[in-house]
């Protein structure tokens, strides 16, 4: 029986945030009426020529700073020839031979641990329109508005060996690219969609499989399940005695099942040459310079320093560094809380915090309890004035009622009682009308010990101290 | 003749020509002309030559990341052959 490795790359499409679009003044608002947002530019009308957004161009460099690649100081638009009627000028603005960011690489995730992911290069070019062949008989229906927009193609080396890092890797992209703000993510809206390249060899040979490539993926649900039905389709065909042939595919979510698009024979010859109408794209050093002078802190950077400097654990840095908003919250959290230990922090923001905003359906940017009430409910939990308990409720009264944590404390008595002398009068009493226990528990049934700890919370309202309530207990109890 | 027919064939239909019987022959040897004299140029050693992607000015100009264009459809689709709800009609395309 013959073991099998799994080889994927990735190549995505990440739409970039600008206003206006990558060659012409248009705009790239998205759901805008069909052809509204397509200019003379867009439609390739005759005498039109493309002048390249100087914003398309500063998130490619984000983007190549972030992932630690080289720039290239001089990079080259390309005609990719291929006639569909969704590109009207006959062929897409690209670059094919020098792309404007060369290697990096980036870290992913996985239950295996850590791993680096190469990337192979990203370059820029331009989107083409939309086709709708549902609601015309024998006709199809053509909307430019996406025409021209921007977009980073970001290539991997066919660096993963499973799905589940196929998709961590993508998961990592969408949370970094979202990050440094250059592009929203919206996997529905096709912001940020992935084709996949798979193939498959008996494990320990050097040369690599032929590979199928399954297209546009806009979710990483369809990202992990496409991948399985390829490699189980790929592996049942050899062990039948058939070969893979290389192709492109689609994945099919109805049947969870890819199907060819088309085969290498009638693959594209897009016969690609250096575009006349645009001059070599050039980036000099003082611009890559202001660009890395406004990059925020990155995720790994992040992840890092929480573990390394505030020492918090692997799992909950991984979660505090899925997003920049999750980072953000737990910053502003530390800030309104001086003095509170950043685990205690943490253990918060992915707990209770993440509990309610998952039970509530929210983002945590949209979060019900503001960073700073939760800071400083975190400093009345470390500085005692409430106990863990107390401090659970007043979190869910701030999530449903709002308001300020120190008003509703004093307000609603929520006080830890921490007098001793108070706590004692307490114990005191309760010991007194509760003789038989007390002689049970003098008599070796030690059980009885919880019985005092759960009247003593009830008659406090939860608030005693329960470090100081044990020891005061089982000093009266000793008699 | 660096071309054969076949060739030439498979160009035009990549390039969606329909060509005659006597037009392949004809393009067949002009096209082959072309490629000679690239094949010459090929021959010159350029070792110690930057690539040149454009003859013109060296350095693309780059636009502020504004809006400049206003709608105009209704003035583009007055040219269109087929328009209905705002999308423009072709021939029906499916891959």
């Amino acid at each position: 029986m013959t073991t099998w490795e799994v080889v994927i790359g990735l190549e995505t499409h990440a739409q970039l945030s600008t206003q206006s679009k990558i060659f012409s003044g248009a705009a790239t608002a998205f759901g805008a009426e069909p052809n509204t947002q397509a200019c003379a530019v867009d439609l390739g009308l005759p005498g039109v020529l493309p002048v390249i957004n100087r914003g398309a161009v500063e998130r490619a460099i984000r983007f190549g700073l972030a992932v630690g690649a080289h720039i290239a100081p001089r990079s080259v638009f390309a005609r990719k020839n291929y006639f569909y009627p969704d590109l009207p000028k006959g062929y897409q603005i690209s670059q094919f031979e020098l792309p404007v960011v060369v290697g990096g690489g980036l870290t992913i995730q996985t239950s295996q641990g850590e791993k680096r992911v190469r990337l192979t290069r990203a370059h820029l070019e331009e989107d083409a329109g939309k086709s709708l062949h549902e609601d015309f008989v024998g006709l199809s229906g053509v909307d430019l508005n996406r025409a021209g927009t921007p977009l980073l193609e970001i290539v991997t080396e066919p660096d993963m060996r499973s799905a589940e890092e196929a998709v961590a890797y993508a998961r990592a992209l969408h949370a970094l690219v979202r990050w440094i703000e250059i592009c929203d993510g919206n996997m529905q809206e096709g912001s940020f969609r992935c084709d996949v390249n798979v193939s498959v060899r008996p494990l320990g040979q050097a040369a690599y499989g032929t590979r199928c490539e399954i297209k546009n993926l806009n979710s990483f649900r369809f990202i992990e399940r496409a991948i399985e039905c390829e490699v189980k389709r790929q592996i049942e065909l050899i062990e039948d005695g058939g070969t893979v042939v290389q192709q492109t595919r689609l994945y099919d979510p109805d049947r969870d099942e890819t199907r060819s698009m088309r085969s290498k024979e009638d693959a594209m010859d897009y016969r690609y040459f250096p575009d006349p109408d645009l001059p070599p794209l050039c980036i000099d050093d003082s611009w890559i310079d202001r660009v890395r002078g406004n990059l925020p802190e990155l995720p790994e950077a992040r992840r890092t320093r929480y573990q390394d400097t505030l020492g918090l654990g692997q799992y909950d840095a991984a979660l505090l560094t899925a997003s920049r908003e999750a980072g953000d919250y737990f910053e502003a959290v530390r800030a309104a809380a001086a003095g509170v230990d950043a685990k205690l922090c943490a253990n918060w923001v992915n707990g209770e915090l993440a509990a309610a905003l998952n039970r509530a359906d929210l983002e945590v940017t949209h979060s019900l309890v503001s960073p700073a009430q939760l800071g400083t409910l975190l400093q009345r939990l470390a500085d005692g004035t409430v106990s863990g308990k107390i401090a659970k409720e007043l979190f869910e009264i701030l999530w449903t009622e709002g308001g300020d944590v120190d008003a509703i404390i004093d307000a609603r008595g929520l006080r830890q009682i921490s007098d001793s002398g108070a706590l004692q009068a307490v114990l005191e009493q309760l010991l007194a009308e509760n003789p038989a226990q007390v002689a049970e528990y003098r008599g070796g049934k030690e059980k009885v010990f919880g019985f005092f700890v759960g009247k003593a919370m009830k008659v406090t309202g939860g608030k005693a101290n329960p470090a100081q309530l044990n020891e005061l207990l089982k000093t009266l109890l000793a008699g | 003749m660096s071309l054969s027919e076949d060739d030439v064939r498979r160009v035009a239909r990549l390039s969606r020509l329909a060509l005659t019987a006597d037009e392949l022959p004809r393009l067949q040897e002009d096209l082959s002309r072309i490629l000679d004299l690239a094949a010459q140029l090929q021959a010159i050693d350029t070792r110690d030559v930057l690539p040149l992607a454009h003859p013109g000015s060296d350095q693309a100009p780059l636009r502020a990341d504004l809006v400049s264009e206003q709608d105009h459809r209704e003035a583009f689709q007055a040219v269109a052959p087929q328009v209905e709800r705002g999308l423009y009609l072709v021939p029906r395309v499916i891959e």
